[in-house]
């Protein structure tokens, strides 16, 4: 089996600006706030998925993110579930929501929030992705200053080449304070009608003009 | 319309992020959890929570919180009975 | 299939409240001493508490004796302490080479720096997992960045699965996968939020178990694929491992089982290696209703229930991003002396399947040892050390 993988679907959001395939779908004054963005776009997407409000922002920013990047191709039909990973990184972990934790359990005001304390680890966006489309395949976050297409692509590929799984849902979906950016995408052993190949260049240069 | 379960239904949606809910759309007998609202364990928790900090109760064995959060009048009912 | 390449084990090192160095832990194990405490009253919550704590003043001391040149927190001091460690134990692994990577598991990494009185020293972003990762690497000279990996309570052992995959792309020599995670009162409050702390020391797997036991700990494995880094006889390899999803609740695990069951067979076919043949289970016991249920059921549906299996959580606490690794370590020092730690605290029996739990502990010979793990978002990780 040939060693090339290739990207075959990717999507992003960022500065109120959802983007698949690199076209503008849908878009809003970047006055918005983020999380108002995210919301609008749920609702214009009509996603219906009530779980989603009850997620924190990294989540629900993660989930509409795989849910448009999904629809764009077939992938949880073509592949059995166990063999789609989901490997995701960001820079900000949870810290968004982890701010929000701590303010729970204060001394002087101390309701420490089961609800909140759920969402303090980066890796439950990858579980709300495997619920959402039943995929029990490969599931791995890191943590890193900057996307690194470097190691994305040689770890990805690696879980490829090594029959570990057979596609991967990947990318990088970070939300904190003004940092708010989402770009995911699809890797898979045919090329697709994209042919991009899944090398750190072609990688970089996707993830630069989103 | 009783106030209490009124603002129950406010605080539950607040506090369990149901905001694609209206406190209209919620029937103060109607099961909570499974069928109902849709809730799970950790908005039961949640709940536990919720108790504390707006009622001052305090549930001590989360066994009990099964029966308490049938539904929100028994909610209310619970209330009724043990704030001081 | 090109010729592939062994992932060896070329030193290792535990830091918990048991000892400093990974025989002083297992020299507590095999007599069955727990590091986990009964605190009356304590910075972690208001109420009292079983957990097992680290003695700051030993940390301090210890980590007194190497010149620093910029202050370190005190999840960083134990990550230092422990590399110092394992380089003191195997001088050929050269960390300031670019051969060597560093991988760090962490759930929470500086989390106690969001608590104003403690943060002062640090600025704000040593809160962030890669700035602590970054002033390790800068301590030790490292031209590499590392690696941060944050998979809730399977981190660890995915992070040595990780350390081996990046072994096989061949662009490093060395990985130092390192595990940290410390106590905080943000864990410990969360932890009871979820009614899931016992009110004793946690009893995995027992029929009376009602929770689980916090700690703090951290661990280091050093993975090489260059045999002639190694500097002891016995060779224990990282042969396969596999993570998976339940893909059904991020707090609970799975009712079935079929999310771990998922990553063991994964693992134990990449490994050729049947049910049969494996020796030995270090299994997650968490000591939780739930966990422990499920942990039973993967286990007899894998065929694994006869497996001599134990939980080191009654000794460690749960240890979040470092348990994998200290758990795994202590499956390679029974590798290495073919003796199994008894489960501290189990006397009963409390899940449905008949699995075989360590009461005591036991010599027997081990050539093949499983570890498993799952963790919150629904993850499951299996990973197989094999002697060779």
């Amino acid at each position: 089996m040939s060693d090339q993988n290739y990207i075959t679907s990717f999507c992003s959001i960022k500065s109120s600006k959802v983007c698949i395939n690199s076209h503008i779908d849908y878009s809003e004054s970047s006055q918005v706030s983020s999380i108002d963005f995210l919301k609008s776009a749920y609702k214009h997407y009509q996603l219906a998925y009530p779980k989603f409000y009850k997620m924190d922002s990294l989540c629900k920013l993660a989930l509409i993110t795989s849910d448009l990047l999904l629809k764009t191709n077939k992938i949880t039909e073509n592949y059995n579930k166990e063999e789609i990973a989901i490997v995701i990184a960001n820079s900000v972990s949870s810290l968004e929501t982890d701010v929000e934790y701590q303010t729970t359990i204060d001394k002087n005001n101390y309701f420490p929030s089961p609800t909140v304390f759920v969402y303090t680890l980066p890796n439950i966006l990858l579980g709300e992705i495997a619920i959402r489309n039943g995929i029990k395949g490969e599931n791995t976050f890191f943590v890193f200053d900057k996307f690194d297409a470097g190691f994305m692509s040689s770890y990805i590929n690696s879980l490829l080449n090594n029959s570990r799984a057979k596609c991967c849902i990947t990318g990088w979906v970070d939300f904190y304070e003004n940092k708010v950016e989402s770009f995911l995408y699809t890797v898979e052993k045919q090329p697709g009608i994209m042919n991009i190949e899944h090398t750190s260049e072609q990688l970089t240069k996707l993830y630069t003009n989103q | 319309m009783d106030a209490l379960i009124d603002k129950l239904k406010g605080e539950i949606i607040e506090q369990l992020n149901l905001e694609d809910l209206k406190k209209e759309d919620i029937d103060a007998n109607a099961p909570l959890f499974g069928e109902g609202l849709g809730l799970d364990s950790i908005d039961a928790l949640e709940l536990i929570v919720l108790l504390e900090k707006n009622y001052g109760i305090k549930i001590q064995d989360p066994k009990d919180a099964k029966a308490i959060f049938t539904s929100i009048q028994t909610m209310a009912d619970y209330i009724k009975a043990n704030q001081k | 299939m090109n010729q592939k390449l062994e992932t060896y084990i070329a030193a290792d090192n535990i830091i918990s409240p048991l000892g400093f160095t990974t025989a002083e832990n297992f020299e507590q194990l095999k007599k069955m001493q727990t590091g986990v405490q009964y605190f009356e009253q304590s910075e972690l919550s208001p109420e009292p508490v079983f957990a097992a704590v680290i003695d700051s003043n030993k940390i301090n001391s210890e980590f007194k004796k190497f010149p620093v040149k910029e202050e370190f927190t005190r999840l960083e001091k134990l990550v230092i302490l422990s590399i110092n460690n394992v380089l003191k134990q195997n001088p050929k692994i050269d960390i300031t080479g670019k051969k060597t990577l560093i991988v760090l598991s962490t759930t929470k990494g500086n989390i106690d720096l969001l608590d104003t009185s403690i943060a002062q020293k640090f600025d704000k972003k040593r809160a962030y997992l890669w700035e602590a990762a970054s002033a390790i690497s800068r301590y030790f000279d490292n031209p590499n960045k590392p690696v941060v990996v944050s998979n809730a309570c399977i981190s660890g052992a995915l992070a040595i699965i990780v350390g081996k995959r990046m072994l096989e792309t061949e662009q490093y020599e060395n990985v130092i996968v390192v595990g940290a995670d410390i106590l905080t009162h943000f864990v410990v409050s969360g932890f009871q939020s979820f009614k899931a702390v016992s009110s004793q020391i946690a009893k995995p797997y027992d029929a009376s178990r009602d929770g689980i036991s916090l700690g703090e700990a951290c661990g280091t494995i050093v993975l090489t694929n260059n045999l002639s880094n190694l500097n002891q006889d016995s060779k224990i390899i990282v042969k396969a491992g596999a993570s998976s999803n339940d893909a059904n609740h991020i707090s609970g695990p799975s009712r079935t089982g079929d999310g771990l069951f998922i990553a063991i067979e994964k693992t134990l076919t990449e490994a050729n290696v049947n049910a049969s043949e494996i020796d030995f289970i270090s299994g997650h016991g968490t000591a939780t209703l739930f966990n422990d249920e499920m942990e039973s059921l993967a286990i007899t549906d894998a065929h694994l229930e006869n497996v001599p299996m134990n939980s080191l959580k009654s000794y460690f606490g749960h240890t979040l991003g470092a348990a994998g690794i200290i758990e795994s370590i202590v499956g390679l020092q029974s590798m290495r002396e073919n003796t199994l730690i008894g489960t501290y605290n189990f006397k009963e029996l409390g899940v449905s399947k008949p699995i075989n739990i360590i009461k005591q502990t036991t010599q027997q010979q081990i050539n093949n040892c499983l570890k498993t793990a799952a963790g919150f978002s629904g993850c499951n990780v299996a990973v197989l050390f094999q002697k060779q």
